[in-house]
């Protein structure tokens, strides 16, 4: 049913006015359901299965089951998502386990600086060299038409 | 009329989106304005950590030319775009973002993102123009960047914006809605720019039920861009240039890896190698037939022969590449050490960007280095950035331009659309394909700091009416009114004489799209007469979009998102309509005018809408040539 939460698991965030998950989907899709104090996706079949509810959950709560009109049942596939890197557990049909970890970035979470530490460059409005440029192309200057 | 609260922004720079391009219109903006006293506003329908269209994750960098090292110039680029889009592009555009995405690359690295390198301490490269990430975290790094350049109070989340304000012939800032709160925002603005997204579900998708959503593109694409373009009365370029990926089957997990990085062949159920088999058809569209790499509406082509001959499924021969260049390892020992690194590859390649692939995959228990996968065309969609071309018809830099082109491509500030002070960029701007997601950044922050030197150059205010806004506020929220003074006839919430669901509406576009527009039941053929046609039902949709009706905000999103989806329809409609010819088979065919005409059709095909008299016009460009 693409996103679904785990009853279980989920806290509805703890009742404040926006869990995780509907503060992520791109889709809004994610809804709290304030009696139940329980998320859930409103409209499975406008899903991407873009994980993103799946890798902000705190309590880990949200799962995937894939769409039922063409996947076979009985996989899954679960992130843990750190600050450095990913780990998927990915169950197939037939019930063998594979894992795989990747980096996910290389800095400390938050510390993105726009210059990325390049020379600023002349700061004239008027020219086409952009912010940073041409430092951060490795070059002296900007290419443009030979005519 | 249902009682919200109206919200006024007044803010110098709008931008509309929150995906890679508006990501880049926010570094770039933010440094200029900041120079020149200029005040940058985001505003977008989602959370921008996760927001467009590479919220999920990406597994390479699809543009960085390696100018700084002498890999390639930006002339290459140039030359590559123009074969794959047969020849219909506009080079000084596609050089404008060329020759800046290097920079974006080296600050995306700088930000975290990590890029795979060699023992040389160089970028490992997918293809000529690929260099492979590990890019689950991709869009939350140029989210932090965006965000710590322009600060979080700039940046207005869960607003979806439905119209663009005019003052005249100049925009004056934009309308929406809170899709979380009863609040109407009024944004007014010196300037726009539409970074807004392609256009996802107009046709029918493949699925039937669930997988609905799992469309290549993803289903939160839906048309704004080429709605607020359009609806400023901007000129359009290539709406018929919409594009089809030729994806793994169903899961749309992508195939990049596959065929550039483990050099697999794609067969028909027989074995037989397409593009091999039918090696004769591209003499048919010299040049372009004729020169490495084919373009990728030509290599869909001749695989869905195939498939229109009764020879599928087509398959991705992943056991066969994989075992190959295991081989080509050494010994036993370091075959299975190869072996292992390429099966962790190739599924981080679907963990990164396409999770439902790999769910696929395991559900069906594929190990790729075992057996192989099917492939298959997916429904169209409407992506300028990609091997599509659609979106406005925006100015080129002067620099770029030849004595001959400037009169067609420049009149002032670069990616301006021909609506005065309304920019766009990436699937918002046309005939520049090729751009992915470092491209369309790229563009983003060419165009922040063009529109950052239109406020200062034009810093009078636009002015628009109280009355006005009134008027759009009042249309704004039609669809609540309207289901509010209904909802009681019927005891269903959906069947109701007296209006028509979002949902319902959807499926109608996508049905006479699918049907008269060459869809995926059409096996994208279609004639002038099922278009003309189509028209017909088209038009009786749009009477019927004033009937939409929505009983939460979340329905009102989704009404407006399909009366946007609507006019992207129309414009590619009447675009189809107007280019008698098939330049781009194996994105559609016109079965009336099956060949390519270059006699003729060599050139843009140009559309506008006229929003004083509701009138279309259709407009011929002549194609200049830059780079040799």
């Amino acid at each position: 049913m693409p996103s679904f939460v785990i009853n279980d698991k989920c806290d509805g965030c703890k009742g404040k006015d926006k869990t995780a998950c509907m503060y992520i989907c791109p889709n809004d899709l994610m809804v709290l359901d304030k009696e139940k104090m329980k998320a859930f996706n409103r409209a499975p079949d406008m899903c991407w299965e873009c994980y993103s509810c799946v890798k902000i959950c705190p309590q880990q709560a949200i799962d995937v089951r894939g769409y039922a009109d063409f996947v076979p049942l009985g996989a899954s596939c679960v992130p843990l998502r750190g600050s450095e890197d990913i780990m998927w557990t990915i169950k197939f049909r037939n019930g063998s386990v594979k894992r795989f970890k990747f980096p996910i970035r290389t800095t400390s979470e938050g510390s993105a600086v726009p210059n990325g530490g390049f020379d600023e460059g002349n700061g004239d409005l008027n020219d086409f060299a952009l912010f940073t440029e041409p430092a951060s192309l490795h070059m002296d200057a900007v290419p443009t038409l030979k005519k | 009329m249902a009682n919200f609260e109206t919200i006024t922004v007044e803010t110098d720079l709008l931008i509309i989106g929150g995906g890679m391009g508006a990501c880049g219109a926010a570094v770039e903006a933010a440094y200029w304005a900041k120079k020149n006293n200029v005040k940058v506003t985001v505003v977008d329908k989602a959370a921008m950590d996760r927001s467009g269209a590479v919220a999920m994750g990406l597994s390479a960098l699809n543009q960085y030319v390696g100018v700084g090292a002498g890999d390639n110039t930006v002339e290459d680029y140039v030359r590559y775009v123009r074969q794959d889009l047969m020849g219909v592009t506009r080079e000084d555009l596609v050089f404008s973002i060329a020759r800046h995405v290097d920079s974006t690359v080296h600050l995306f690295e700088k930000w975290g993102l990590p890029i795979w390198k060699d023992e040389n301490d160089k970028y490992v490269h997918e293809g000529r123009w690929q260099v492979m990430i590990n890019g689950e975290s991709y869009k939350i790094l140029v989210a932090e960047a965006a965000k710590n350049a322009i600060g979080v109070d700039n940046i207005i989340e869960r607003v979806f914006i439905t119209e663009p304000l005019m003052d005249g012939d100049r925009v004056a800032g934009a309308v929406g809605f809170s899709v979380r709160d009863e609040k109407f925002y009024v944004f007014k603005a010196k300037a726009v720019m539409v970074a807004a997204g392609g256009a996802v579900s107009v046709f029918r998708p493949r699925s039937v039920g669930e997988g609905l959503g799992r469309s290549w593109y993803p289903p939160f694409n839906s048309g704004s861009s080429a709605y607020m373009t359009i609806k400023a009365g901007a000129e359009m370029t290539c709406q018929e240039v919409r594009f089809i990926p030729v994806r793994f089957k169903d899961g749309y997990g992508p195939v990049g890896a596959w065929f550039l990085l483990f050099k697999s062949a794609a067969t028909n159920a027989f074995g037989e190698n397409y593009m091999v088999t039918h090696a004769e058809e591209l003499k048919k569209y010299a040049p372009y037939g004729l020169v490495k790499p084919i373009p990728a509406c030509l290599r869909n082509h001749l695989g869905m022969m195939d498939i229109f001959a009764g020879k599928g499924p087509l398959y991705m021969q992943t056991a066969e590449a994989i075992q190959r260049i295991a081989a080509e390892a050494g010994d036993e020992k370091a075959a299975k050490k190869k072996l292992k690194t390429l099966e962790a590859e190739a599924w981080e390649d679907f963990l990164d960007m396409t999770v439902s692939q790999a769910i696929l995959w395991a559900a069906m228990n594929i190990e790729p280095e075992k057996k192989p996968s099917e492939i298959a065309p997916c429904e169209p969609y409407f992506i300028g950035s990609h091997s599509g071309a659609s979106g406005a018809w925006v100015s080129g830099p002067e620099d770029l331009q030849t004595s001959a082109s400037k009169k067609d491509y420049f009149w002032g500030y670069t990616n301006m659309t021909t609506v005065k002070g309304m920019f766009a960029v990436g699937d918002a701007s046309g005939a520049s394909s090729h751009k992915f997601s470092s491209g369309t950044f790229t563009e983003g922050r060419i165009a922040a700091k063009a529109a950052v030197k239109f406020c200062v150059e034009n810093a009078d205010r636009p002015n628009v009416s109280d009355a006005t806004i009134e008027e759009f506020k009042a249309r704004t929220l039609a669809p609540l009114d309207l289901y509010e003074a209904n909802k009681n006839y019927a005891n269903d919430d959906n069947i109701n004489p007296n209006f028509i669901k979002p949902r319902d509406y959807m499926f109608r576009l996508q049905k006479l799209m699918d049907e008269y527009a060459g869809g995926v039941s059409s096996q994208f053929t279609t004639n002038k007469h099922l278009l003309e046609r189509g028209m017909e039902l088209l038009a009786m949709l749009k009477e019927d979009s004033s009937k939409l009706a929505a009983g939460s905000l979340n329905e009102l999103m989704r009404c407006w998102e399909n009366i946007h989806r609507t006019w992207q329809a129309e414009a590619h409609v009447r675009t189809l309509l107007f280019r008698e010819e098939t330049r781009w088979p194996g994105y559609y065919y016109r079965a009336d005018t099956p060949d390519m005409d270059e006699k003729n059709w060599k050139c843009f095909a140009n559309c506008k809408y006229d929003p004083k008299t509701g009138e279309w016009t259709m407009i011929k460009r002549e194609i200049h040539r830059i780079v040799e």
